[in-house]
């Protein structure tokens, strides 16, 4: 099923600076919350939060038309509710609720909703890109002017998926956008001890692409830098590769509490989390209490909206039966 | 009415659907200018041009991955595994992604792709390239797995596979590509998936088989004058249990013959569920003629040896028609191997 209003929600993101920093608000307290959710036992499983990543999400949806596609991660929540899915279909899913945007069968690490572009999400490292290049292909011998986008973790350019992926779009010229939301950590592992280097736009440019590096804690840079890449592949010069340099705030999953991180780098990424950054944008556009009010507003609403799912109601047994075969 | 190869039969297949829909492309290993190296596809780069018929790099966990994401973007890719085995490298994005995109996406997303690859023994390829492997893919909810026997099957299957709404792997034994025989081409030739192909009337045992068995066990029905129904299974998932238990009913032994190691073979399959549905109708203990459970070996006449041949069939067959005792393999009679 599709979110109703996802397409709405997506649009609003255009209106302005306002509005995208109230959408990175509405992720950075959903992961919060979640996270309290899965530690007091109120939902079983497993989760993966974004916390500090919310800008490449925001900034990206904002620079995509609704029927291009993304490709993206067990990390599912934030880019979701960045494209337009609500709430409700995002935390109805991680609570395994009928309100969840896939019934309540995919969970945590499975978003999907077409009507906003986002391909069922990917819990294998690496396998969204290959998919990536095929939307890709399928839009260049269509002819259709549209754009398919892989957003995927550093650890993922380790794996075979990710060189293949980029071998063929390059070769084929193909209208995809490859970008890397490089978070310095692959599960629990840091950067420096699972790949030569850290640069990870290196990687881009031995696939002869245009590869940069950007300020991923910043949405302005975001849509800025996002936006040419988008152009670049509508106008059908081939894909880009763009490594996002962000943090992720919380552990890998719901069990790391990240005790292997150095002293002091936490802190130091900290002091550019995307929200702050935004916030200061924001000064010379709204009063602190306007500020204020968004993040008041958005907590309100989240409250209310555990409540309503706490006490809504479970898939029946016969939606395991539905959508395995036509 | 056409007399064709096998393979010509495949390339007959995929060009009359690329004909009828547009949205039809093949990619894989050297299909396009090449024609394919065991020529299944050739002479569809030279009607269908460069866009709908694509040379891939050796990438198969890359162009699989290609055909998930064209297939859910509405194209409809029939890709070239060169051998079975290469699915190895990209079995994540049929039986990990294809499989599950209808699922985790509440149908609105659907993978309408053919995976087409080759199998089997025979060409003296040894162990990395001669397996069937069926498998490995049967017990994935949300794929279907068809095996062609003869240039018929070829295409009456294929046509069915690119029409079909899921993902459909067509397994070809490549020791069949060669054979030519009378196909009958267009609508009337379409074979619906799911349905399987009585071949032999009889009454005396149900033998179900598949691919390259399938004219063995026709063979040895001959040689050795066996009163057997001869059941072409073609679909594999999801198999005709109507048929093959109907007609276990009716002769009262089930009896399975299969190109791959016997353990964990799609033959278990086939006699549990005759057994659970028809047991006491069933007058003797099911029998599996299989392969030993070694790798494929590569010496001419090793290789003849790992999988059943008509000889083999037909005395199992005979000794277990006669006795009702499941008869021991060549294997355990010559005291190889227990």
């Amino acid at each position: 099923m599709t979110t109703a209003g996802a397409v709405e929600r997506r649009k609003l993101l255009r209106t302005g600076l306002q509005e995208q920093y109230r959408r990175m608000v509405e992720i950075r307290l959903m992961e919060e919350r979640v996270n309290e959710l899965f530690a007091s036992g109120t939902i079983h499983g497993t989760t993966h939060l974004c916390q500090g990543q919310e800008a490449l999400a925001v900034g990206l949806a904002t620079v995509l038309e609704p029927d291009d596609v993304v490709t993206a991660t067990y990390r599912s929540h934030g880019m979701s509710l960045a494209l337009g899915l609500t709430p409700r279909g995002v935390l109805g899913e991680i609570m395994g609720r009928s309100a969840g945007v896939t019934d309540g069968v995919g969970g945590s690490m499975h978003m999907c909703d077409m009507s906003v572009g986002l391909l069922p999400t990917f819990a294998i490292v690496g396998a969204g890109l290959p998919v990536t290049a095929g939307a890709a292909l399928a839009f260049q011998t269509l002819g259709q002017p549209r754009v398919s986008v892989a957003v995927f973790g550093d650890g993922a350019t380790n794996i075979g998926a990710f060189h293949e992926a980029l071998n063929l779009a390059a070769v084929w010229k193909l209208p995809a956008i490859f970008i890397v939301d490089n978070n310095m950590y692959g599960e629990y592992s840091r950067i420096d001890t699972t790949t030569p280097y850290e640069d990870l736009h290196r990687r881009g440019e031995s696939y002869d692409m245009p590869s940069i590096a950007i300020d991923a804690m910043d949405v302005d840079v975001v849509q800025e830098q996002l936006q040419k890449a988008v152009d670049h592949a509508r106008s059908g010069e081939g894909p880009t590769f763009i490594e996002a340099k962000t943090y992720r705030f919380a552990g890998h999953s719901r069990a790391d509490t990240a005790p292997y991180r150095p002293d002091g780098e936490l802190d130091s990424w900290l002091g550019r989390d995307p929200l702050a950054v935004t916030e200061g944008k924001l000064a010379g556009m709204a009063t602190e209490a306007e500020i204020r009010a968004i993040r008041d507003e958005e907590a309100a609403a989240l409250e209310t909206l555990v409540t309503e799912l706490q006490a809504s109601e479970r898939p029946g047994h016969d939606q395991m039966f539905k959508h395995v075969w036509a | 009415m056409s007399k064709l190869r096998v393979r010509q039969a495949v390339m007959t297949a995929i060009a009359d659907e690329m004909r009828a829909d547009p949205s039809v492309i093949v990619f894989g290993e050297d299909v396009g200018a090449a024609g394919g190296v065991f020529k299944a596809t050739e002479g569809l780069y030279e009607e269908f041009g460069p866009l709908r018929v694509r040379d891939t790099p050796i990438s198969e966990m890359g162009f699989m991955g290609a055909a998930v994401g064209a297939s859910a973007m509405g194209l409809r890719p029939v890709v070239e595994i060169m051998f079975m085995e290469f699915l190895g490298v990209a079995l994540d994005q049929l039986v990990t992604e294809a499989a599950k995109f209808r699922y985790l996406s509440r149908g609105q997303v659907t993978c309408p792709l053919v995976v087409r690859t080759t199998i089997g023994t025979g060409l003296g390829f040894g162990s990395q390239h001669s397996q069937t492997l069926e498998n490995w893919v049967t017990a994935t909810p949300g794929l279907k797995v068809v095996t062609i026997s003869d240039g018929q099957s070829a295409y009456g299957l294929m046509r069915s596979a690119i029409r079909d709404p899921d993902p459909v792997i067509v397994l070809e034994p490549r020791v069949l590509y060669a054979e030519r025989e009378e196909v009958t081409t267009g609508e009337q030739g379409v074979i619906p998936i799911g349905k399987a192909r009585v071949l032999r009337s009889g009454s005396s045992a149900t033998v179900v088989t598949m691919g390259s068995m399938v004219g063995r066990t026709l063979a040895a029905a001959e040689s050795h004058g066996l009163d057997i129904e001869v059941i072409d299974l073609a679909t594999l998932v999801p198999w005709d249990k109507a048929t093959v238990i109907e007609s276990a009913r009716r002769t009262g032994r089930i009896v399975t013959v299969e190109e791959a190691p016997s353990s964990g073979g799609w033959g278990s399959e086939i006699v549990a569920a005759v057994m659970a549905s028809a047991f006491s109708e069933i007058t003797a203990p099911p029998l599996r003629i299989a392969c030993p459970d070694v790798p494929v070996p590569y010496g001419k006449h090793l290789e003849e040896r790992f999988a059943p041949d008509s000889q083999e069939i037909g005395f199992q067959l005979s000794e277990f028609l006669s006795t009702n005792v499941v008869p021991a393999p060549w294997w355990v009679r010559e005291g190889m191997h227990a």
